[in-house]
């Protein structure tokens, strides 16, 4: 099956086959067609899509629903993740398995609204109070935004927490040409449930401290207690310091890029030239013309590695480490003012690594030529 | 006082609530309603809300889902719509019908099968006594001290504003709470009960609210009690069910872009169309698009227009390669089509920057629109041809003219993409176009 399909639709064929059951969101450019697409074909699977009063039931009603045992996803863009924040926080505290896609698109508040940025990186790390973890993929092609999805859903489920899918207005909306026989089907993973004979049902009890509980529905056989209260395994209130430090410590601990690793294959594309001193990270729709620059460049007889970030948080630093061994420059082409470069100084030596930065905020692709100008100019000599 | 005996569904242990709280009088009467209905506890959940109230759940033997201030109600139709089979009361104060307002209305205008029970006491009291959206007018809290300047909501008036299900309103004094609390949990679709209290840590002593004000009050604002409204209509999930989930399933049609065509691409290819709303720029490109796929290549399309989308320009971009298409920008194209004057408008940048091996192909009466340009220029009567097929099919129109002139590849693959991916009707429309974008060419063409 060869098609000519955009990320959008690419991600809600890829919802579907994950096997989600329920769908909320509320009309945002450029994420609206996720909206329409999961409200034409859920129910056809016996599925449930709603359009929210607001961005806060879209959430709220995709929490409500995992906690029912449904697979949930929702849709929107930057405004629209700041309307999530709180929510986005009860999701963590509750231990909710949950998809988030965010469209990402130029500036801050309405911004560029329907013109391509990279804006949100750091936002949706940091999106709601305690600073506690989520998991955020990236696709760079209209197949990833397929089985990424697909990705997106497993880890949301063995983690019970939400997972960003984090696409850019480029990547949802430009059509591609897509061969369905080449393109992966990752095997979909359920959370894990509580045996329904057990019985007692603990239901954030965990052995280690980065276990996920296991799971038992709202309507199943077992009582169930969730909250957004700091809690004992039994979902109490907790008011002991000692607990409360093992319950947080527990909800930082339990994602790690070495547990993610294990179910996403994908957390790093590693295209690495022996004896290269340059290297070009990317993410998302950049990586595409970072492709090309490094392309463009090894034509001209230069010798660049290119490291793209499909697992955006946590960061996969081993895999980082290793792509920046005998580097000696670093190339970072961002569509916003700098973000996920950040990372990236936090973990090199500064002293012997130069890093270039190329921020480009004007709603535009960055160029191949840009990217490759600035891997020419830091080989001259 | 504060143990609660004889209970079915609450725990027989001391609730937390101040002395003379009306939380402590209200939740044995809701143990009576679902005592009454026989729920059963795995199927029944209660949603809290932040507040005093929120404290409640840990003291029944049932599901409880303790969530954000003012949203429980979303958490609430969220666990409803995924589940139907459950029963899901919400338990809130006043200070989350307030912060929570949009999520009560809507709840309450899509007739939702959950049933909200408003513990209101007129002020926010796990915070230190602030005033709420029920605060009577004059009414003293911590951020009224002089006197509330504001008038209370009427929580039964918005349900029937909005012509949701049901509403009673009762007091902690009324002796049929628990029959009310039982006939709203019982009610299918959308049902409030907003029960009036108090709060013994602040309203009550900063106001000398005592049974006969309270009585007052209501008469004061003219706010009826027992069952104020109540209207039978269409529940919303069965709505969803028997309008969505019911509905015949339309075979979609499957279409694969095999390649069936030749190309004659040697090299990456960028060509963008500018026209405007109307012109079905958009779509035609995509059929465009899909024939290049049939014809072996990789093509690539994304569309501008703006919000309005009714009226303006409408551009599309589309990008052709041997390959696999990575970068998806054209800062300048190889062809530039121009069948509007709005698209002209908006490439006019573009126009100026293209270089003398790109060609422009323009509409015969835009011409002298035309900004200064290196490219080669060649002009085609479009509009004035395709009026005489449908106004409608210009871009396609225009598309065989230069798929005629390039010989990208096959008019005959763009024939195919019309009739695999278009309704009968409109495909039979724009087959007539392409013949006829293709005479342009084989009769000849103006060059400047």
């Amino acid at each position: 099956m060869i098609e000519f399909l955009d990320g959008n639709e690419a991600i809600v064929k890829g919802a579907i086959d994950a096997g989600c059951k329920f769908f909320a969101g509320y009309p945002i450019t450029p994420a609206t067609p996720i909206l329409l697409g999961m409200m034409q074909e859920l129910p056809k699977v016996g599925g449930f899509a709603i359009q929210a009063e607001d961005e806060i039931a879209s959430i709220g009603f995709c929490i409500g629903a995992s906690m029912a045992g449904k697979k949930v996803m929702t849709a929107t863009s930057g405004p629209g993740i700041s309307l999530y924040s709180e929510n986005i926080g009860l999701a963590i505290m509750g231990e909710t398995p949950l998809v988030i896609v965010d469209v990402q698109r130029q500036g801050p508040a309405t911004g560029s609204a329907t013109k391509d940025g990279q804006g949100d990186i750091q936002f949706i790390r940091w999106s709601t109070s305690g600073g506690y973890p989520i998991i955020a993929i990236s696709p760079t092609t209209v197949e990833e935004c397929y089985t990424f999805t697909i990705y997106a859903f497993n880890l949301a489920e063995i983690f019970r927490t939400p997972v960003f899918l984090v696409s850019s207005k480029e990547l949802s909306m430009t059509r591609q040409r897509i061969d369905w026989s080449k393109v992966e089907k990752p095997e979909i993973i359920d959370r894990k449930y509580l045996p329904e004979n057990a019985s007692e049902y603990k239901p954030y009890y965990f052995e280690n401290i980065d276990d996920v509980p296991l799971f038992s529905p709202f309507g199943g056989k077992h009582i169930v207690r969730y909250t957004t209260s700091t809690h004992d395994e039994y979902g109490n209130l907790l008011t002991m310091p000692e607990k409360i430090q093992i319950m947080m410590e527990h909800l930082d601990k339990k994602i790690s890029e070495e547990k993610i690793k294990k179910y996403f294959p994908h957390i790093v594309r590693f295209d690495k030239q022996d004896d290269a001193e340059t290297l070009v990270i990317s993410y998302g729709i950049t990586a595409r013309g970072a492709i090309e620059a490094v392309e463009l460049a090894r034509s001209q007889g230069l010798k660049v590695s290119h490291l793209i970030i499909n697992l955006l948080w946590p960061v996969p630093e081993s895999e980082i480490k290793k792509a920046i061994e005998g580097i000696k420059t670093i190339i970072f082409p961002e569509m916003n003012n700098g973000q996920y470069v950040l990372e990236i100084e936090r973990i090199v030596d500064k002293s012997k690594v130069k890093i270039v930065r190329i921020n480009q905020m004007d709603t535009r692709l960055i160029n191949p030529r840009k990217i490759l100008d600035e891997i020419l100019k830091n080989n001259e000599g | 006082m504060a143990i609660v005996k004889n209970a079915v569904y609450m725990k027989e242990v001391e609730l937390p609530f101040c002395p003379g709280c009306g939380h402590s009088q209200i939740l044995p009467q809701l143990d009576k309603a679902m005592a009454k209905l026989n729920l059963d506890p795995r199927k029944t959940v209660l949603v809290t809300d932040i507040g005093c109230v929120g404290l409640s759940d840990q003291y029944f033997n049932v599901n409880a889902f303790h969530g954000l201030h003012g949203r429980s109600i979303t958490y609430a139709c969220g666990l409803k719509m995924a589940n139907p089979e459950l029963t899901v009361i919400v338990l809130m104060g006043d200070g989350g019908l307030g912060i929570g307002g949009t999520h009560f209305i809507n709840a309450a205008r899509r007739n939702i099968d959950i049933t909200v029970i408003i513990f209101n006491n007129f002020n926010f009291g796990m915070t230190g006594g602030e005033h709420s959206v029920t605060t009577p007018f004059g009414g003293k809290t911590a951020t009224t001290y002089l006197g509330n300047i504001e008038y209370p909501l009427d929580a039964c008036s918005l349900v029937q504003a909005v012509n949701g299900g049901f509403a009673a309103r009762t007091t902690i004094f009324d002796r049929n709470l628990a029959d009310i609390i039982a006939e709203a949990i019982a009610f299918k679709g959308f049902s409030v009960v907003d029960v009036w209290e108090y709060c013994t840590a602040y309203y009550v002593p900063r106001n000398e609210l005592n049974k006969d004000k309270m009585m007052k009050l209501l008469e004061t604002y003219g706010f009826k009690t027992g069952i104020v409204h109540k209207v039978e209509r269409k529940e919303f999930i069965e709505s969803y069910r028997e309008v969505y989930l019911n509905q015949p399933s339309k075979q979609t049609k499957q279409v694969s872009l095999e390649t069936e065509f030749e190309n004659n691409l040697t090299q990456k290819t960028g060509i963008i169309i500018a026209g405007a709303a109307g012109q079905k720029v958009k779509s035609s490109a995509t059929v465009f698009g899909s024939s290049a796929i049939l014809s072996g290549l990789y093509a690539t399309q994304k569309d501008d227009y703006p919000i309005t989308i009714m009226t303006g320009h409408s551009v599309s971009e589309i990008i052709l390669d041997k390959k696999e298409i990575n970068y998806t920008g054209i800062e300048s194209p190889d062809y530039l089509i121009i069948i509007a004057p709005e698209g002209l408008a908006k490439v006019k940048r573009i126009i100026q920057n293209m270089n003398e091996t790109s060609t422009i192909m323009i509409d015969d009466n835009l011409v002298s629109l035309l900004p200064e340009t290196r490219a080669k220029i060649e002009i085609f009567p479009f509009r004035k041809t395709a009026n005489t097929i449908d106004r409608f099919s210009i871009t396609i129109l225009s598309l065989a003219t230069f798929l005629a002139r390039t010989n990208l590849f096959p008019i005959e693959a763009l024939k195919k993409a019309v009739m695999l991916t278009q309704k009968k009707a409109i495909a039979e429309v724009n087959l007539k176009a392409i013949d006829a974008g293709v005479r342009l060419v084989e009769e000849g063409t103006y060059v400047k």
